[in-house]
């Protein structure tokens, strides 16, 4: 979706340079078989397998599946975590941000490099990272395994660079005077922030923040090891998943799958309609 | 994941002109948040976790570096990532091509389904591959007919690794491709150039950099990935064990020979990430310059 | 991009199925050369592998078991390729296509599910075990010095007492657990009604029901609930590799029986390897491991981990067995059962 996005914004259709995209022809029809036909078998079918063995057993099936107590309060603890996290994301993420451009202190480029660890790292290894401080063997003395607020601080680390790379590059290209002016006409710091910074760097907060929601989501790696697989308390949609497969159960698995995936999708559409309305207003 | 790490090279994070200005209290504040949040979040867990792996010194942490399960899930992994990072790259460059040059129908029904997988759970997508090429999904009584295992097999756990980073490539290509333009290409098809000619002494060259840069996502996304191959694998020690499922795996088990095995392979995940952070950002300004 | 998609031109159907014909054939050859790849991996590491699938706690008594074998002259030159996990999740994985050897699963339907799928003889339990290799008992593990002073099956369902147990849907042990919690409370007088009471204020003070009886533990030693109900071998290992805990033996508890199984496509080894887990040394190996010998053996030195090293094994007052409830059939159907069964009820 980003991608769509993306191609709407770089590609100025009127003044393209030479000439225009033309129709599939030749060699690159031949790609673009090969590249459906990939696709088909690699992203269509599979995700048409989980729909389909969501509803093998009808509608009435797929809603037992859901509504099962333990699937249930899989997946409403992961959308209340991910609500949590994503408006946590939010605030912090637009704060770093700011922070990152409009600051300047010995150790931020130290900073930048470690922001973006999260993306990198493997999931499972910041499981362990969180586990080795936030743990029972931690040096605080704050034990977090087996706790909701555990799972939301693996979250919190795993979507920790969205918000802020989203936000960090509007800030670097908003414009300073009118905070300059603002400021000079009087206005407050808060006033300044509320009415001249929010409304420009809204847009890619609102895409970072939906960003993280879908990720949160669907985390897995970072979560199983501080989360302990608590049933009704701290296991999250995706174990519940995989614990449903190993268990012979696909039905319940594609189900809870499908929800996810639904879901997935609606954010991610929500931020394309968001993001091309922003590419219009520019 | 990377949605965001792509919007930095679009607009790149270039600094903003520096003004001598006094720090106001309310900046201090700011400031004094922001960096305690990323300490207590991400500074001090990773740095926790190096320290906790070479608390017995380096010996210890050479000796599990040096076992024959993790060299073999060492190996795993790059084969594994290996592949996947080479079908993304020649399916990434291949697509943003026809992409940006050609107009077809489902255009945009494509790229939608090409970044559907990096947003969904891995879980699901190891799942619906299983539902698909598993001895019970759709083609797997087929292929085993056929004589090929795709679940609890390598090529699964490829096709796993594929799918999670399925738009790497492709989105860092797309957006340098669409800068291009076509007027050099054409200029060289006039000349006689042919269409690997013109792609090798052209195309390539203007997309190298962003091209490296979706690689080395790519590889770093590919190398980490734990939920969908741990659901497509059987995870056998020597045999189907990636670095992240041995890093699983050894953290269950009981004892400190079983906790410094988890450290010691995390600390070189978190070394090869780090590493990857530090080669992304050198190729940014790069690309700048392009 | 809106008008550019409506200026769009169809593509040639004919051409695309021609082209996606072709790629089949590209995508068949490219996966075979995965799959070389893979195999002369496998291949390389050592000279004679046996793939083994076992439930989750038993990694490092089979490692042992593997390396002791290879000291056999039978053995020479074998090593183990394990893979651990959930016994139920771990058969599944064999039938739905994980190479195997051996298996060692938690309970006899666990291979006999491997039995139905043809991969497995079916003669596989004829030996005088009936192809058990390893017992065990269901044991209270507890935090050290005992806290919440937990001596029997009545103490734990108290409220405010939080159980930690593995999940019967996937666990092998979880099944055991839930086994021993049922069969006790029907007592002598085979109290069904007693027992299904009892159940149920023992699933109501369930906090963690967890993936496998490893998870289960990990949960544990990680800070969740005040008693984990696990293996008596489970317990041992743990407090042998130096984690803190407790473990209770109750008066009364069950029978904990590992089968294990040599698949259709297995080696001579792989039968060689399953002979040596049952001979005397292999029992002694399991023995030093925290397992019951299920063929008497008795231990030859100190059990490592054990509440009493030198008597690592005492004898419960009453020990329930599967076969007095019945058989497997019978307990799967009137416990398990994922629709009618009454563990499937109480946690609903």
């Amino acid at each position: 979706m980003t991608l769509l996005s993306e191609l709407d914004r770089v590609t100025p259709p009127p003044a393209r340079r030479g000439r225009r995209p033309g129709a599939v022809t030749g060699g690159a029809g031949l790609g673009l078989g090969v590249g459906v036909l990939w696709l088909t078998l690699l992203v269509l079918l599979p995700i048409a397998a989980i729909v389909s063995t969501a509803f093998d057993d009808g509608i009435a099936g797929f809603w037992d599946a859901i509504t099962d107590p333990e699937a249930r309060s899989a997946i409403t603890f992961t959308i209340g975590a991910a609500a949590l996290v994503t408006v946590v994301n939010a605030v912090m993420g637009t704060l770093i941000a700011w922070v990152l451009v409009r600051d300047s202190f010995p150790g931020k480029r130290v900073v930048e490099v470690i922001i973006d660890i999260p993306f990198a790292l493997p999931t499972i290894v910041a499981g362990l990272v969180l586990i080795t401080l936030y743990g029972p063997s931690g040096p605080f003395g704050i034990n977090l395994v087996g706790t909701r607020a555990g799972v939301v601080l693996a979250l919190l680390f795993v979507t920790l660079p969205f918000v802020v790379r989203s936000v960090q590059p509007v800030l670097i290209d908003a414009d300073r005077e009118v905070e300059q002016a603002a400021a000079s006409l009087g206005a407050s710091g808060f006033t300044t922030f509320r009415r001249v910074i929010l409304p420009t760097v809204l847009p890619a907060v609102v895409s970072g923040a939906g960003l993280s929601f879908a990720r949160a989501l669907g985390e897995f790696g970072s979560v199983i090891l501080i989360s302990a697989n608590l049933i009704g308390k701290t296991q999250v949609s995706s174990s519940y998943i995989l614990k449903m497969i190993e268990s012979a159960e696909p039905v319940a698995a594609a189900s809870v799958a499908t929800l996810l995936l639904g879901l997935a999708v609606v954010v991610l559409v929500l931020l394309d309609v968001v993001q091309r309305r922003t590419a219009r207003r520019d | 994941m990377t949605d965001t790490l792509t919007r930095q090279t679009t607009t790149a994070p270039a600094a903003p002109p520096r003004r001598r200005r006094r720090t106001t209290r309310t900046a201090w504040v700011l400031r004094l948040i922001a960096l305690a949040y990323i300490l207590a979040l991400v500074a001090l867990p990773v740095a926790s976790v190096v320290q906790h792996t070479f608390a017995d010194g380096l010996g210890p942490v050479l000796d599990v570096l040096r076992s024959p399960d993790f060299l073999a899930a060492l190996r795993l992994t790059l084969e594994v990532a290996g592949i996947a990072v080479l079908l993304n790259t020649i399916f990434g460059v291949g697509m943003a091509l026809l992409l940006t040059r050609y107009r077809f129908p489902g255009r945009r029904l494509m790229s939608a389904v090409i970044d559907l997988p990096v947003s969904i759970s891995p879980v699901v997508v190891g799942v619906a591959l299983i539902l698909v090429y598993g001895t019970y999904g759709w083609f797997g009584p087929a292929l085993e007919r056929a004589g090929f295992q795709i679940i609890f097999a390598v090529p699964g756990m490829v096709l796993a690794t594929v799918l999670v980073s399925l738009p790497l490539v492709l989105r860092e290509v797309v957006p340098t491709l669409e800068e291009a333009g076509l007027e050099q290409e054409q200029a060289a098809q006039s000349l006689g150039a042919n269409a690997w000619q013109r792609f090798r002494r052209i195309t390539l060259p203007t997309i190298r950099w962003a091209l490296a840069y979706g690689v080395a996502l790519s590889l770093a996304r590919s190398l980490g990935e734990f939920g969908a191959v741990r659901v497509v694998s059987g995870s056998v020690a020597g045999t189907s064990q990636t670095l992240t499922l041995y890093v699983n795996d050894s953290y269950q088990e009981f004892g400190p020979d079983a906790q410094r095995q988890a450290f010691a392979a995390a600390f070189v995940l978190m070394a090869i990430a780090v590493s990857l952070i530090v080669v992304i950002a050198a190729l940014r300004p790069d690309q700048e310059k392009s | 991009m809106k008008s550019t998609l409506r200026r769009a031109l169809s593509g040639t159907p004919s051409r695309v199925a021609a082209v996606a014909v072709a790629a089949s054939l590209a995508m068949a050859g490219c996966s075979s050369d995965t799959k070389d790849d893979a195999s002369s991996t496998a291949g390389a590491g050592s000279g004679k592998a046996i793939d083994l699938v076992g439930f989750a706690v038993i990694q490092s008594a089979y490692e042992d078991l593997g390396k002791g074998f290879a000291q056999t002259d039978a053995g020479k030159g074998t090593s183990i390729k394990g893979s651990y996990g959930a016994s139920g999740a771990q058969s599944r994985a064999v039938i739905a296509g994980q190479k195997a050897d051996v298996v060692a699963l938690s309970l006899t339907p666990d291979v006999n599910n491997i039995v139905d799928a043809g991969l497995v003889a079916k003669d596989w339990a004829g030996d005088a075990n009936k192809g058990i290799v390893s017992d065990s008992v269901v044991v209270l593990a507890v935090r050290k010095g005992n806290p919440k002073g937990i001596k029997s099956w009545d103490d734990i369902i108290k409220p405010g007492v939080g159980i930690v147990t593995a999940d019967p849907g996937t666990s092998g042990s979880a099944k055991w657990n839930l086994l021993a919690a049922y069969s006790q409370a029907l007592g002598a007088n085979n109290d069904k009604a007693a027992a299904e009471d009892y159940l149920g204020k023992f699933v109501k003070n369930v906090v963690s029901w967890n993936d496998s009886g490893r998870t289960a533990t990990d949960a544990f030693v990680k800070g969740t609930g005040d008693v984990l109900i696990s293996y008596e071998n489970e317990a041992i290992a743990a407090r042998a590799s130096g984690v803190d805990l407790d473990y209770v033996v109750p008066d009364t508890t069950f029978l904990i029986e590992n089968p294990a199984a040599v698949t259709t496509t297995a080696s001579q080894q792989a039968k060689d390897f399953l002979d040596y887990v049952r001979s005397d040394a292999g029992q002694q190996v399991l023995i030093s491991h925290g397992f019951r010998s299920v063929s008497g053996v008795k231990p030859n030195g100190d059990v490592q981990g054990a509440n009493d090293p030198a008597n690592p094994f005492p004898t419960p007052t009453k020990v329930y067995t599967v076969d007095e409830l019945g058989g497997w059939s019978t307990v799967n159907d009137e416990l398990f059962d994922k629709e009618n069964g009454l563990v499937t009820k109480l946690r609903g």
